[in-house]
This record gives structure tokens, sequence and C-alpha cells, in this order.
């Protein structure tokens, strides 16, 4: 009795776990069988033409490419430097007094929802970028800077634990040599925990080039490749969530699934990069 | 100036330059949540527990709606998503520990947490949404059971390997069958560790908008039904707040106050379960 009891339990959970791997598939699939419409339609010229015009169906991703790798790589360089500053503050410089409850502010900073982070960037930021740049204050800038605030929490999470793998006796060593904080950050914590600190920022830009409501509040929706950053722009992300439940041909249905599939494999991408080329698997963030 | 000299001015200058970002970094977060307290708390009032949506103007609108919809949207998912990530986590790490469909199914979840999470929108539209016709609190379930699975997964089968083998072997000696010393010697080990997990899963799909907006979308009266368009906090928060309507942001701001202690009030729940897991050993 309980031996068929025992295979029952054992297959269940198998079964389980490989449904995991075939939802995930089965999502791609998903995505790509809606996807054909615009994929015959369009082609190639799906990412490279600049025109997104439901009106008359035709449907050019560029711009909302454009946006998305323009804010990412904003984003990316705004907090990137404060990112590294907080976490040599909180692996090195700070007493210990203050590391863990600074440590444990930033963790939970990292559990707000973005879409918090992009309500305040309109009411209170918004303003601002509107009186320092003119304009109408919704910009790509404007997203830019969000994104990098709301991924500034993960980012600096998740370098401080990789500078933190660094062994004690190393630091101590180089310390005993007469080393500054400095020369052991250079020489010793950064060589060791290279691949580490660069996978951490690999995944938070995984994360940010797929973030949708920090900036959907901020970025304008508008299909229009400016070089301009004070200028209203789109993002992959932004059209999904400002378009999706508007959408009213078949054709723009299709168009708006490839985005989304091109998105997912842009992001699958990144993030296995840092993970499996950076990061080791070790307990999950 | 000596070589000496000019080590300890760079390291001077890049100690400086690390707290200052710090300060920055932290400085902006803090004026984040300062302004969610306070205008949170500015909004907040019993009429918002009480009433429903109301037309812009009117000055006696609530968020009960939302509040019901976000609770029977995660309530949903969550008793979908537990039992799946569970079970899933425990296979993982009791059956197939070393197995090359573990090990791909950890590399599969690990990238899917961080997938973005409008795709799973799309995702479920495509396979719920478009075939019943309309939007409905069924397909918001869906998705936020998509996003939360992983994260159950991974913290289940980490937690589950932190289980001492020798306790299970121990229950094996006693005769008992691999299904009975799982849920009564395993689960019953990890009981803090999972329900950490569960924790923090259902604080992460609680802040989810994205996959909400084309799924259960909106409502701005009291809906039980889930199979019609439910309203959730995040997602009225979103149209509140980019409402024209000065008591509508208002209520956008009570709604992210809310949302945002809810939020809070899990992960520390999840430490302090950790913690004092931690403190026993």
């Amino acid at each position: 009795m309980s031996s068929i009891v025992d295979k029952i339990f054992a297959n269940t959970t198998k079964l389980i776990a490989f449904g995991v791997l075939l939802l995930v598939a089965w999502i791609f699939t998903v995505l790509f069988e809606h996807s054909i419409e615009s994929i015959k339609t369009f082609g190639f010229t799906f990412i490279t033409d600049t025109k997104w015009a439901p009106n008359i169906e035709k449907f050019g991703a560029l711009p909302a490419i454009y946006g998305s790798v323009v804010s990412t790589f904003l984003a990316m360089i705004l907090a990137v430097p404060v990112a590294i500053g907080i976490a040599i503050f909180l692996s090195e410089i700070a007493h210990a007094k203050l590391k863990t409850p600074v440590g444990i502010s930033i963790e939970l900073l990292a559990a707000i929802p973005s879409v918090i982070y992009g309500m305040w960037g309109l009411f209170y930021f918004v303003p601002i970028i509107r009186d320092v740049f003119g304009g109408i204050g919704i910009s790509m800038l404007t997203a830019g800077i969000i994104l990098s605030i709301m991924i500034l929490p993960f980012m600096a999470a998740v370098t401080r634990d990789a500078m933190n793998t660094t062994p004690d006796i190393l630091k101590e060593s180089a310390y005993a040599l007469g080393g500054t904080k400095w020369d052991v950050i250079k020489d010793v914590i950064i060589p060791y925990a290279k691949a580490g600190i660069i996978g951490s920022f690999i995944l938070a830009l995984g994360r940010a080039i797929g973030e949708t409501m920090a900036v959907t509040f901020v970025m304008g929706n508008v299909h229009k490749i400016s070089t301009d950053i004070t200028e209203p722009a789109t993002s992959i992300p932004v059209t999904l969530a400002n378009e999706f439940a508007e959408a009213d041909s078949s054709i723009y249905y299709s168009s708006l699934f490839e985005l989304s599939l091109f998105l997912l494999i842009i992001s699958f991408t990144i993030i296995s990069v840092a993970k499996f080329y950076f990061l080791r698997r070790k307990r999950i963030a | 100036m000596t070589h000496t000299q000019k080590r300890i001015l760079v390291n001077n200058i890049v100690m400086v330059l690390s707290t200052l970002s710090a300060v920055i970094g932290i400085g902006f977060l803090l004026w984040i949540l300062s302004v969610l307290v306070i205008n949170g708390l500015d909004a907040l009032s019993m009429t918002i527990f009480t009433n429903e949506g109301a037309p812009p103007g009117n000055d006696n609108g609530g968020l009960k709606h939302a509040l019901i919809g976000q609770l029977m949207l995660v309530s949903y998912a969550a008793l979908f998503g537990v039992p799946l990530g569970v079970l899933a986590g425990t296979y993982l790490s009791e059956y197939g520990l070393k197995s090359k469909l573990s090990e791909t199914i950890r590399d599969i979840s690990d990238i899917m947490m961080s997938a973005p999470s409008i795709v799973i929108g799309a995702f479920v539209y495509a396979i719920v949404v478009s075939p019943m016709g309309h939007f409905s609190g069924w397909a918001g379930s869906i998705a936020l059971t998509i996003i939360m699975i992983p994260i159950i997964l991974r913290t289940t089968d980490d937690m589950l390997q932190l289980v001492p083998s020798t306790l299970r072997e121990a229950a094996f000696a006693l005769g008992a069958p691999k299904y009975k010393v799982i849920i009564q010697i395993v689960y019953r080990g990890a009981k803090a560790g999972i329900l950490t997990g569960i924790l923090l899963g259902v604080a992460r799909v609680a802040g989810e908008t994205a996959p909400l907006l084309f799924t259960s979308f909106n409502d701005n009266f009291l809906n039980m039904n889930m199979n019609q368009p439910m309203a959730s906090l995040t997602v009225t928060m979103y149209n509140y707040a980019t409402s024209p309507y000065e008591d509508w942001q208002r209520l956008g701001w009570a709604a992210a106050f809310i949302l945002s202690m809810f939020i809070l009030s899990l992960n520390i729940l999840g430490r302090l379960f950790l913690l004092k897991k931690r403190g026993k050993h």
C-alpha cells in the first residue's frame, strides 16, 4: 500500500517539476505562433523599420528597440558607479554597526514594486526634468534615470554579495603588507570577485531591459527615434503596456506578440550569460 | 609627493567618492520612501477601506474594490503556485538532486525569476483572455502563478537541501517509506525556510503590475467574480496616478502606501523566520 503512495508521490513531484520546463517551452511556442502573421508580413524589416503606425497597419519596431537600448544604457551608466560606491561602502568602509541596517534597508528597497518608482518619477522627477531641460519632462532621459534608481538597490546588493565572497584572509594579508583600503579593493577584492561583479551588472541589465512599470509612467510611448534624449520616446515593454489592451486588428496583435517574443529572447540571453558565464549558481538572490 | 603619500591621497579620494555615492543612492531611495509615506498617510482614511471607486470629483471614492480584487488575485495565485512550487522543489532536492533534469530545471527557473513579467502577461493573454473573449480575474491569477512558481521552487529546493541527511537516514532506518520521510521529517525540518520562500513569492507577485494590465485588466467597482475583469491595487494605482484628477491621484498614493507596507512586512517576516531558524542551530 505505502509503496503505491510512494510511487504516486514521487511521480507527481517529477511531473510537476518537468511541467516547469514544459511551461517555459509552451511560453516560447505560443508567443512564436502568435507572431507568425507579423513575421510573414514584415519579415526582417520588423526590427529595422522606423514606422509604427497602427492606423495603416504598418509595424516597425526600431523606435521601441532603440528606446529600450538607450534607456537601459543610460540607466546602467548612472547606476553602475553608484552601485559600486554603495558596495564598497558596505563591504569595506561602513562600521559594523552600520553595515547590517544599511544593507538590509537596501535589500528591502529592492522589494518595493517598480510601479511605485514609476509613480514617484511621474510626480516628483518629471517636473525637475521639465524645469532643467525644458519640454514636457516625459522623456527618454527621465526613463533612464528612474530605471537607474529602480535597479540600484538590486545591483548594489548583488555587487556587495560578490565583493563579500573575497576571503578575509586575502584582504588581511594585503592590509598586513601596508595596503590602503583602495589598494585592497583594486588589487585583491576586484580581481577576486571580478566575475561576480560583472555578472551582477549583467543580471541587473537583464532586469532593466524588461522593466515595464518604472518607465511606462515617464517615457511617453512616442514611436519616434530622436537623438535628443529629453524628447518623449518608447521602449519595448512600454509599447506592450500601453497598446496590448487596445490593439484592434490581428496584425496589430501579432506585431505586439513578436515584440514580446523578441523581448523574452533578449532578456533570456542576457540573463543566461550573467548566470552561466559569470555567476555559477549560488544561493538565490 | 612620495609614493606613499600619493597612495594615501588616492585612497582618501576613493573612500570619499564611495561614501558620497552611497549617500546619494541611499538619499534617493529615502526620498522615494518619504514621499510614499507622507502622501500615503495623508490620503489614508477609513472610507478608503469601505468605499468602492467613484467618478472623479466625487470625494468619497475608496479602494475597497482594488483591495478585495488584489487579495483574490494573489490568494488564488498562491493557492496554485505554492503547492506546485513546493512539490517541484521537492523533486529537485529529494529525488533528482544531481540529475540532468534537475539541473536544467534549476537553470531555467533562475532565468524565469528575472525574465520580464510583461511577457508572461502576453502569454496568458494568448492562452486565456483571447479564447475566453474577455479579460478575467482567472487570467490575472494564472499570470501571477507562473511568476510565483520558479521563486517557490528554488527556495524549497535550497531549503530542503539544508536538512541534514542523517535525519532522513534515521527515518529510513525506522522503516518509513520515502514519501513519509519527506512529509514528516524533511518538510518539518525545512518549515521555516519553505515558509520564507512562500512569503517572498507572495510579496513578489503582489507588486506585479505589468502582467495584470491585459489579463485581469481593471474594474472601478467591486467584483468578486473571477470570470470578470478584476481590479488590483497595482493597476488601479497606475490608472489613478496617470489620471488628471487630484482625488484619484490621492487614492493612487494610498494604494501605493498600503501595497508597499504589505510587501515590506512580508519581506521582514520572511527574514525573521530565517533568522529564528539560524538561531536554533
